[in-house]
C-alpha cells in the first residue's frame, strides 16, 4: 500500500523541554492511525509537524514522498490543499458565518470565485455532517457536538486526502462522541481518506482505528490493533483501555 | 546551559518585534492582497469610530474655547481666539487626542481579538486553509489604521473648530463667517503638513502595535486581556514618542 506519511526518528523541543524524542510513523492510502497518549506526551506536536505548522529539529517528515521542512511557501501550500486538519475546539472563524467558514478555504486553496459553484460545494459537505439548516448561523450559536461537525466540514470542503484530528470528541457528551466517531469512519469510507486522529477516548479509538500507536515520553511504546493492545501483557499499555 | 546575558530577553523582544515589521512589509506585496478583508477594516477602523472622534473632536473645541476666553479677555486678546483654537487642534491637540482615543477603541480591539483568534487556534486554522494569516489578518488591519485614522483626525479637527465656534458664538456672539474667516486663513502649510505625517504614524503604530500583541498572545485566554491592555498602554506611549520626534524634526526643518 502506498505511504501517504513517513515519518522517521522525528524530534522536536521547546527551549530544555523536548517533546518528541524520536518517532517513527507510516501511515497508508486509506488508513486510519489512531494515537493515544497522556496530556503532554506530544500527539499535538506530531500532527503539528505533519501540518507544517510547527518544524521539527531532527529527523525526516515526509508527506506524499516530500520532506515538509524543506517545503517553501508555495510548496506548502500545495501541500495544504490535500491536507485538513481539524483542530481540538473546531477552531471556527467566530467572526463568520457558517458559510463563510467554509468558503474561506474554497476561495485560497481550490481558488474558486463562483458564487453558485462555492454554494454547491457548501450544501455538498454540511449535507454529509448533517448540517444544512445551519448555513447562515454563526459559530457562537451552534452547540459543541455542532462547532466539531462544522469545523469538520470545512476540513472536508477542500476534500483533502490526508486528514488530521485533534482530539476530535474532547468536550462531547457519549451520545455526540460516538456520532462524530461514526462520522470520521464514514468520512474515511466515503473519501477514501487517509487520517490520524489524536484522542483519548478510548470508545472514539475502538470505531476509528485501523491501528493504535501508543505516544510516552516523546516515544511510540506500542501500536497495534484495538484487541491486541486492549489485551496486552504491559500493564502501562492496559492501563490506557481502563 | 550558556548563561543568559544581561537584557537578552529585551533584545529578543526587539529582534521579534522587527522580524514581524519586516514581514508585514513583504506580505504587503505578494500576491493574492486581502482587498475584501481590507474594505472590511476600513469600515470598523473608521466607520465605526466617526462617532466617538467626532464627539471627542466637538467637546475638545468647545472646552478650549472656554478655557481660552478669560485668560485672552485680560490681555484684550479675544479676537485671536479662532486662529488660536485652529492652530492648537490642528497641529497637536487634535492628532494627538484622537490618536489616544483610538488606541484606547482600536488598538485594544485588534490585540483582543488577534489575541482570542491565537489562543482558539484560528490563526492556526487559517494557515492550514491556505491564507497567509499576516496577509489577512496583519496586513489589512494595519493599513486600515494608517489611512483611516489620518481620516478621522481631520473630521475630528473639524469637528473641534466647530465646537470652538459654538463656545465662542455662545459666549462672545462672534459670527460664523468671521470665527472661520480668521481660524481658516491662519493655517498654513506647516500647521497642516506635519500634523498629516503625524496622524499617518500615529495610525501605523496603533495598528502594528495591536496586531504585534494579539499576534504574539500564547498562553491562554487570561493573557487575550493582558494583550488588549498592552497594545493600549504600548501604542499611547509610542504616540507620545512619535509626537516628540515628529514636532522636533519638523521645526528643525521648517523654521529653522
Amino acid at each position: 500500500m502506498e505511504a501517504v506519511i513517513e515519518i522517521k526518528d522525528l524530534k522536536k523541543s521547546f527551549g530544555d523541554n523536548a517533546i518528541l524524542t524520536g518517532i517513527n510513523l507510516t501511515v497508508h492510502k486509506g488508513e486510519n492511525v489512531v494515537i493515544l497518549g497522556k496530556s503532554g506526551s506530544g500527539k499535538s506536536v506530531t500532527i503539528k509537524c505533519i501540518s507544517g505548522l510547527l518544524t521539527q529539529d531532527e529527523g525526516s517528515l515526509k508527506v506524499f514522498g516530500e520532506e515538509v521542512k524543506d517545503m517553501d511557501e508555495e510548496a506548502l501550500k500545495t501541500l495544504r490543499c490535500k491536507l485538513g486538519f481539524l483542530f481540538q475546539g473546531a477552531a471556527l472563524y467566530d467572526s463568520m458565518t457558517v458559510r463563510e467558514n467554509l468558503i474561506f478555504p474554497l476561495k485560497r486553496i481550490l481558488k474558486i470565485k463562483d458564487k453558485s459553484v462555492l454554494e454547491s460545494h457548501c450544501m455538498e459537505v454540511l449535507e454529509s455532517v448533517g448540517l444544512t439548516d445551519s448555513i447562515d448561523k454563526m459559530p457562537a450559536d451552534l452547540s459543541g457536538g455542532m462547532c466539531k461537525r462544522m469545523g469538520l466540514a470545512r476540513t472536508l470542503v477542500v476534500k483533502p486526502e490526508i486528514i488530521l484530528y485533534d482530539e476530535p470528541t474532547t468536550g462531547l457528551d457519549t451520545i455526540t462522541s460516538k456520532e462524530i466517531s461514526n462520522l470520521i469512519l464514514k468520512i474515511q469510507q466515503q473519501y477514501n481518506a487517509s487520517s490520524v486522529i489524536i484522542t483519548h477516548d478510548i470508545p472514539c479509538a475502538k470505531i476509528t482505528a485501523d491501528r493504535i500507536l501508543i505516544i510516552h515520553e516523546g516515544k511510540f511504546i506500542a501500536e497495534g490493533g484495538f484487541d491486541d493492545l486492549e489485551n496486552s501483557a504491559d500493564a502501562f499499555i492496559r492501563s490506557f483501555f481502563k | 546551559m550558556p548563561k543568559e546575558l544581561p537584557y537578552t530577553q529585551t533584545l529578543i523582544y526587539i529582534a521579534d518585534q522587527a522580524n514581524f515589521l519586516k514581514s508585514f512589509f513583504r506580505n504587503i506585496f505578494k500576491s493574492g492582497f486581502e482587498w475584501e478583508e481590507l474594505f472590511h477594516q476600513l469600515y470598523i477602523i473608521g466607520y465605526k469610530s466617526i462617532g466617538i472622534t467626532a464627539l471627542t473632536g466637538f467637546i475638545l473645541g468647545i472646552v478650549l474655547t472656554l478655557q481660552s476666553i478669560p485668560t485672552l479677555k485680560d490681555f484684550g486678546a479675544e479676537s485671536y481666539i479662532p486662529s488660536m483654537v485652529s492652530v492648537a487642534i490642528i497641529r497637536e491637540i487634535g492628532p494627538v487626542i484622537i490618536a489616544l482615543i483610538c488606541a484606547g477603541k482600536i488598538a485594544s480591539s485588534i490585540g483582543a481579538e488577534l489575541g482570542s483568534m491565537n489562543v482558539t487556534e484560528q490563526i492556526a486554522a487559517m494557515e492550514v486553509s491556505g491564507a497567509n494569516p499576516i496577509q489577512y489578518l496583519v496586513v489589512t488591519r494595519i493599513l486600515a489604521c494608517t489611512i483611516m485614522i489620518p481620516l478621522l483626525t481631520i473630521f475630528a479637527d473639524a469637528m473641534a473648530i466647530l465646537g470652538g465656534y459654538t463656545a465662542a458664538a455662545l459666549s462672545n456672539g462672534i459670527t460664523m463667517q468671521l470665527y472661520f474667516t480668521k481660524g481658516l486663513t491662519i493655517l498654513d502649510f506647516s500647521d497642516l503638513f506635519p500634523a498629516i505625517i503625524k496622524t499617518i504614524l500615529f495610525g501605523f503604530s496603533i495598528g502594528f502595535v495591536g496586531c504585534y500583541k494579539g499576534f504574539t498572545t500564547n498562553k491562554g485566554t487570561a493573557s487575550v486581556g493582558l494583550a488588549a491592555n498592552t497594545a493600549v498602554v504600548t501604542s499611547s506611549i509610542w504616540i507620545i514618542i512619535i509626537d516628540v520626534i515628529v514636532v522636533q524634526v519638523s521645526n528643525s526643518f521648517l523654521y529653522s
